[in-house]
């Protein structure tokens, strides 16, 4: 089938503004977005910039708007779009760099303050740290991200204030916060107590909605905001 | 241009460069530049464990963990860093989960341990328990947790920083030259000691595990600066890649029971490894499903095999091999279960082949996976120059781009991420040491010639040859005839093309010629290091006359260790011509016997 792409494009060295530019491609419908992505940048347009990786959803390089939806080009296929013109744009809520590439320093930056790593002060036992399997299910969910920026830049609170930590963040703060092992969720839940942590999520939902690793993001911001309520980890 | 000096300069932030950056920060002015953000880097794809005799679920030891290691590496490995490594697991393995790794748990709360291919009682000769995982996301879990580690402990990333060159002065390693991806600019590192961990190259084969990004660049850099790369002939072909599109799919499903099937129904693996079945080596399973193939039993008389993961497929064949759980009760299993333990790929087919595992058996091929080869090291990570095991002095090298050689002609499943960890560890602790002890080498004014002009050449590149053709005639040769099955015949065709692959590579058609994010310059860039490796691993490939682990010659079908027991190591010489030479196995408690499954 023939497919017809229309894609944003930004050269910061040579455009005063961005503008969007049209491709024809021969496409199978099992064809990745960024299978497509790949044919124009070799076969027509060299140009194209675009970041990707793994090809398989696992790395989190390729995030970007999808028709308008916040998704991965490699985990999304021709046949799951239902139509032959597909628009792809950078993320939003994030500077553009070039065409598809966003600066994702400010993402990283709000990751990095919610203390993202292990906490426990107690000299560690001569093997493992013991965790019942329904200890470690508890906070499964949220081990899964893999910090690609779709839940953050789909959210229109974070569109709004670029000062509001976003869901990835929160998201790798639960991961710690409800980790029996874990000694440190008062300090994180002191970081997402402030003006601009949790209480900026109004449940729109589009960050569950975006997540390519299908994590509950609103139910796990849902479990912090408890948590920092009512002072307990249940 | 700009010039930042550190003690000690990691390249690649995988779980080698992460282990290594870790270890060597304790002590030294450490810096990481890596081409991905750290948590894109291809660690992150591994599934399906970590091997460890940890005997959380049944007897296990070290030494039968060394000894399967050994067999699986056709007798090539060392056997002393296999041991090394091996005895070293149990501990590093505790030290990930101390740093917060989420192991999956037994009921009683320790860390879960899955069969995998090659790892066995040695007593009995069956499969054992000894990889440890977390779902099927062990290396996304060990990824994640060490650049944790690297945020809680301060780390300094040059993330997105492409390294271009290695700066050698008085044959000591002085420093790295690296492009800042965002910019265009070139950056020079001045340091006493250089690690990399840039990791393999997959991306010579047409059907692969690997990323886009896995392009072999510091393999190849030290290639190009006058050093051997050992055993480039040993490449691994997964057996299980989702049919096409190469995406693994783990051993853990033949680790939870799933097996191979051809087109008349049969589980063939019967036929080629009569005690382990499914889950013999990666070398031998690829080799049976090549063969079911090629004799017309490929599914529909395709280039695939059914992998079947159906709970009543795989309650009847746990029956039939009499299989128990550690409680000693019968295997059975639930779609609920596989669903807990393999979600990952169970989302892979599902997205990708519309299909449910639980419900329909999964098509694969094959799929290039792992390079057993790559820059030689001694069991501190130090590179080694020659065959008699001279150190450059400041360079050292750990992970998939690193040839230590634990993997010999095969490796086992689960042994990578140990190889990682193990001997990151063991590079960051190393180099630290030596940074202490040593001086900065004066940098040359001329640093970052080579690399400026290898740019410039391709940037200013005025010809038709477009870089996806190029690569894609480079893989589909590769695959054909330097893959699973080899021939004198095959390989010399593969040879002659990819030496005219490297004549038509200079004469590029670009069409960016700009600064900032430039990725069709890398790209291109990325391509002339695959060519280079290619052309290395075929002319290894061809020397050695014999089949051996991932080599498999159906010209010399046989083992030959009274000629073949033996390393190679290749040089590129400046005239292009390239050199090879050979160094013994260290053989300690293990000789060589024949290798049966």
């Amino acid at each position: 089938m023939q497919v017809t792409l229309k894609i944003f494009r930004y050269n910061p060295e040579t455009d005063k503004k961005p503008h969007y530019e049209t491709y024809k491609v021969e496409a199978e419908p099992t064809d990745r977005v960024l299978d497509l992505l790949e044919k124009v940048k070799g076969e027509q347009d060299g140009t194209l910039t675009f970041r990707r990786s793994c090809a398989h959803g696992v790395c989190g390089s390729d995030a970007m708007r999808i028709n308008g939806m916040n998704r991965l080009a490699c985990k999304v296929l021709v046949k799951d779009l239902g139509t032959d013109h597909i628009t792809i744009e950078p993320l939003l809520g994030l500077p553009t760099v070039k065409d598809l590439v966003v600066d994702m320093e400010p993402f990283f930056e709000h990751y990095r303050s919610v203390k993202p790593f292990f906490i426990n002060n107690d000299p560690p036992p001569q093997k493992e740290r013991l965790q019942s399997p329904e200890e470690r299910a508890r906070f499964d969910d949220t081990t899964k991200c893999i910090l690609c920026a779709a839940c953050t830049t789909s959210c229109p609170s974070f569109w709004l204030d670029g000062q509001y930590v976003g869901p990835a963040a929160i998201v790798n703060a639960h991961r710690f916060i409800f980790d029996s092992r874990d000694q440190g969720a008062e300090e994180r839940l002191k970081i997402l107590a402030d003006q601009f942590g949790v209480f900026r999520c109004h449940t729109i939902f589009n960050c569950t909605l975006a997540c390519p690793r299908e994590i509950q993001i609103t139910k796990a911001i849902g479990e912090v905001r408890k948590a920092i309520a009512t002072g307990r980890l249940d | 241009m700009k010039t930042h000096q550190y003690d000690v300069v990691v390249v690649g932030a995988g779980g080698a460069g992460l282990m290594a950056a870790l270890y060597a920060s304790r002590r030294a002015r450490t810096a990481v530049i890596s081409k991905l953000y750290p948590t894109r880097s291809h660690t992150g794809a591994a599934q399906g464990g970590i091997g460890a005799a940890l005997g959380n679920m049944e007897e296990d030891h070290p030494e039968w963990h060394t000894y399967d290691t050994v067999k699986g590496s056709d007798y090539l490995g060392d056997q002393d860093a296999i041991e090394f490594m091996c005895y070293q697991a149990p501990e590093i393995v505790y030290e990930l989960e101390h740093m917060g790794l989420p192991f999956s748990r037994t009921p009683e709360g320790l860390i879960a341990q899955r069969p995998f291919g090659g790892h066995t009682n040695n007593v009995t000769g069956k499969p054992v328990r000894r990889a440890c995982y977390a779902a099927d996301r062990t290396g996304h879990m060990i990824l994640q947790t060490l650049y944790q580690q690297g945020i809680k402990h301060g780390l300094t990333f040059f993330d997105e920083f492409q390294m271009l060159d290695l700066i050698m002065v008085n044959g000591r390693a002085a420093g790295v030259v690296a492009l800042e991806i965002a910019t265009g600019e070139i950056h020079i590192f001045h340091a006493k000691a250089v690690i990399l961990a840039t990791g393999g190259w997959g991306r010579v084969w047409e059907i692969t595990s690997n990323a886009f990004t896995l392009s072999g660049d510091g393999a190849a850099i030290v290639l190009r600066k006058g050093l051997p790369l050992q055993d480039m002939e040993f490449y691994q072909f997964h057996p299980t890649g989702i049919y096409k599109l190469g995406i693994l799919i783990t051993e853990g499903v033949r680790g939870e029971g799933g097996v191979l099937i051809n087109d008349k129904g049969e589980r063939f693996m019967d036929r080629y490894a009569p005690t382990v079945k499914d889950l013999a080596s990666r070398d031998v399973v690829s080799r049976a499903i090549y063969i079911e193939i090629r004799e017309g039993r490929g599914i529909n008389g395709q280039r695939y095999v059914y992998l079947d993961v159906r709970p009543e497929t795989v309650n009847k064949y746990a029956a039939l091999d009499g299989r128990t759980r550690p409680d000693g009760s019968p295997y059975v299993v639930t779609a609920e279960e596989l669903l807990a333990k393999l979600p990952d790929i169970i989302d892979f087919c599902r997205t990708y082949l519309g299909i449910d595992p639980v419900t329909e058996p999964i098509p694969v091929q094959p799929t290039a996976h792992y390079a057993m080869g790559g820059i030689p090291t001694n069991i501190k990570a130090e590179v080694l120059a020659d065959e008699k095991g001279t150190v450059v002095p400041g360079l050292y090298a750990a992970g998939e781009t690193a040839c230590v050689s634990v993997h010999g002609a095969n490796r086992l499943g689960t042994n990578s991420l140990l190889d990682i960890v193990v001997f990151g560890k063991q590079a960051g602790i190393h180099a630290a040491e030596y940074a202490q002890g040593a001086d900065f080498e004066p940098l040359p004014a001329d640093a970052a010639d080579f690399a400026r002009s290898q740019l410039e050449a391709i940037r200013n590149s005025k010809g038709n040859e477009r870089i996806a053709d190029i690569a894609a005639e480079m893989k589909r040769v590769m695959m054909d005839h330097v893959g699973v099955f080899r021939t004198e015949e095959g390989m010399q065709q593969a040879l002659e093309k990819i030496r005219e692959l490297k004549a038509r590579f200079k004469h590029l058609h670009i069409d960016d010629r700009g600064k900032i994010f430039n990725t069709e310059l890398l790209t291109a860039w990325e391509l002339s290091n695959l060519l280079d490796l290619a052309e290395v691993t075929t002319v290894s490939a061809l020397a050695r006359k014999e089949s051996r682990g991932a080599h498999s010659r159906e010209d010399y079908p046989k083992r030959d260790d009274q000629n073949w027991l033996k390393h190679t190591l290749a040089w590129m010489r400046e005239n292009g011509q390239i050199e090879l030479r050979y160094k013994p196995v260290v053989i300690t408690k293990y000789q060589p016997k024949e290798r049966v499954y």
